[in-house]
């Protein structure tokens, strides 16, 4: 496994040391190490049920993980329900995006957070709408014709980009996407990556999920594999080749150092 | 790869985008086509059914005729009201016409049974109707009963209580100069224009006013060609009501009552963070939740306005019959409110829709009914006309939708 060759200095802005989740009679995580840091996009590959979705809930604090720490900013923290992790900056965009259909961009972005005038509580749509053009211009989304356009006009990515637009506009330092591209065309799958890069310009830490290993060699820096519960690998992106990649996925490790050998070669997921 | 679907156009269907450029009749036939029709098939609809009551019965259209017809839609326009906050939030309240009667019935049990003063009696109807849309909205959102279910129940149980608290008596007839005046007293000619005056000037200040913030914060501007455009149609149809009602009787207080209530529910449900908190519940119940809004509080406050807006309903309703009665709130009460506000254009799978339906769409079904009267049809022939009209406009609405979804804007 490759270590950070980025210096020792460098804090994680976020880390788990040691995780360990139990449902009933099954482990899901074992010994789970992660560190994140800040202006990186960290890709969590793995296969189903290697327990991807169950250490972003963690981090989500959805799943409170049986035994280790969480250090965010170098301090240890306790999340026990998903408002903690949101108060401290961590925001996750899942795969359903969470948007309302109904209402326009500008309203989804502010939604449950509207800001009001004074003194009659009327939203102030001008302030809203002037923000929101701002947000989304930083992040380069420049498909979007208006943000007064209703959700429901929109492509896939550029739902996926109001969702993002959303998390990362109330100060999020960590930016969780679960699985951004699934299900996008590929000028739509262009748009996300580009926007995960400018997160990582704005140095924010992202952390992607994704099965798509051609996204994955696209945009991250770091590669950490999960199999079984457990770590699997971490590597740089720019030091390591596919094949490496699928091999720790599929724990063909030893298998492919010695595929000349007809029958042990990749063993089937 | 899971880039398979060759959708490589990521950018808007070139009608959206230049929506914002054209003038007003291009923008009007994109709409059309489109299927965001708005209240224009209401409109239309309206100005049909008046030009066909109108060949068919000279008294329609007469000043005298069309004052009734205002005064006789207020009580299931207050009523819609409700209905469409119901509906915007994607469910039903069954109930609103046995709430409608039985806020009457406590109101004119309170007032000549027990000789309450109306100015205590009328508060205690609405009051009622409260207190009965707060029991069901906690019910729906407690027990995760289906409002249908819930209101179902109470359509029946709320008519019970209704018989019960009227007794023997059966038929209270209501003679209190303050409670007759709400549907039967009228302002003076002066003061309908007064009225008049002051509302168009707030409409036309509050366009300039949002055009002037957006200038401001350095948004688009919508052309000011429009905006006149607005604000001249807003004048001619109001001057124009004013006028026909001034040459008869004047402007019902019932008519002040429902639009009050129409615009005052307009901007809570556009303006305000509850009502963009009752759309966005209605839209998608659980990005609402993760977004952090209460959907329960939402819940229960839009259940608890229908109750209340029924009661209100049920009790200009008595005011303008003059009596409450065991049948009062049932009947067709409850399908009209409800065929009013779909009519009117909101939808029935929520959050699309404006409470402007419930004035529009009961204009609709309140001169259909007005019409036939003057005709002198029979029950049979006003039932299926009403229910042939709120199959038309269902199936309007449906077609529209499918406008939608094939503009990408399902």
């Amino acid at each position: 496994m490759a270590s950070r060759s980025q210096g020792p200095a460098r804090e994680p802005l976020l880390e788990l040391r040691d995780i360990n989740v139990r449902f009933g009679a099954v482990q899901a995580l074992t010994d789970v190490n992660l560190k994140v840091y800040s202006g990186e996009v960290l890709a969590l590959v793995g296969d189903n049920g290697a327990g991807k979705s169950t250490l972003i809930k963690c981090i989500a604090g959805i799943n409170i993980p049986d035994h280790g720490q969480i250090l965010f900013e170098g301090k240890e923290v306790r999340f026990t329900g998903p408002r903690d992790p949101t108060a401290l900056g961590i925001s996750t965009v899942y795969q359903d995006l969470a948007l309302s259909d109904n209402l326009d961009v500008v309203a989804n972005l502010y939604l449950g957070r509207e800001e009001t005038d004074r003194p009659i509580p009327s939203i102030s749509e001008e302030q809203m709408e002037k923000r929101a053009r701002e947000v989304l211009a930083d992040l380069n989304v420049t498909t979007l014709q208006s943000p007064r356009l209703v959700v429901a006009s929109l492509s896939g990515g550029q739902r996926q980009s109001v969702a993002v637009a959303r998390s990362v506009m109330w100060s999020a330092k960590v930016v969780i996407l679960d699985e951004p591209t699934a299900a996008l065309g590929v000028a739509q799958t262009k748009q996300v990556l580009d926007l995960i890069l400018r997160l990582k310009q704005q140095g924010h830490a992202v952390i992607v999920i994704s099965h798509n290993l051609g996204d994955v060699f696209e945009v991250a820096d770091r590669i950490v594999v999960l199999r079984l519960g457990r770590n699997a690998g971490d590597f740089e992106a720019k030091d390591v080749d596919r094949d490496d990649v699928v091999a720790a996925i599929t724990g063909a490790n030893i298998a492919a150092a010695s595929a000349a050998t007809p029958g042990t070669a990749t063993p089937t997921a | 790869m899971a880039a398979e679907s060759p959708d490589a156009a990521p950018v808007l269907t070139p009608a959206t985008i230049a929506d914002q450029e054209a003038g007003p009749v291009e923008r009007f036939r994109r709409r059309v086509t489109e299927g965001e029709l708005g209240s224009l098939p209401v409109i239309a609809g309206l100005v049909i059914i008046w030009i066909t009551f109108q060949i068919l019965n000279p008294n329609f259209l007469s000043a005298r005729n069309l004052t009734n017809l205002i005064v006789q839609i207020a009580d299931m326009g207050t009523i819609a009201v409700g209905i469409v906050l119901v509906l915007l939030l994607g469910e039903i309240d069954l109930s609103v016409g046995s709430v409608s009667g039985l806020g009457a019935g406590v109101m004119g049990v309170l007032q000549v049974k027990h000789g309450v003063p109306a100015l205590i009696a009328v508060p205690a109807g609405v009051l009622t109707g409260t207190l009965v849309g707060l029991l069901q909205g906690f019910w729906f959102t407690r027990f995760k009963v289906p409002s249908f279910v819930v209101t179902l129940a109470g359509l029946l149980a709320w008519e019970g209580l209704l018989i019960l608290i009227l007794g023997t008596t059966g038929t209270i007839n209501l003679f209190d100069p303050g409670i007759d005046a709400i549907a039967g007293n009228f302002v003076s000619p002066a003061g309908g224009w007064i009225i008049a005056a002051v509302g168009l000037l707030l409409f036309l200040g509050g366009m300039l006013r949002t055009r002037q913030r957006r200038a401001r914060a350095g948004l688009e501007t919508r052309p000011i060609a429009g905006l006149l455009f607005r604000a001249a149609t807003a004048s001619v149809l109001v001057l124009a009501a004013v006028y026909i009602l001034n040459s008869d009787r004047g402007t019902p207080y019932a008519l002040l009552i429902l639009l009050g209530l129409v615009i005052g529910f307009d901007y809570i449900t556009r303006r305000t963070r509850f009502g963009r908190h009752i759309f966005a519940v209605g839209g998608n119940a659980e990005a609402a939740r993760r977004a952090g809004i209460s959907v329960t509080f939402i819940r229960m406050a839009v259940f608890t306005l229908a109750g209340t807006l029924a009661a209100t309903g049920g009790i200009i309703a008595a005011s303008r019959l003059l009596a409450v009665n065991q049948s009062s709130g049932s009947g067709d009460v409850l399908l009209n409110a409800i065929a009013a506000a779909v009519i009117g254009g909101t939808s029935l799978f929520g959050g699309r829709g404006t409470v402007w339906a419930a004035l529009t769409g009961s204009l609709v079904i309140g001169s259909i009914q007005n019409g036939m009267d003057l005709l002198a049809l029979s029950a049979a022939i006003r039932f299926m006309v009403i229910g042939a009209v709120l199959l038309v406009a269902v199936t309007v609405d449906a077609i529209a939708r499918q406008g939608r979804a094939s503009a990408g804007r399902a």
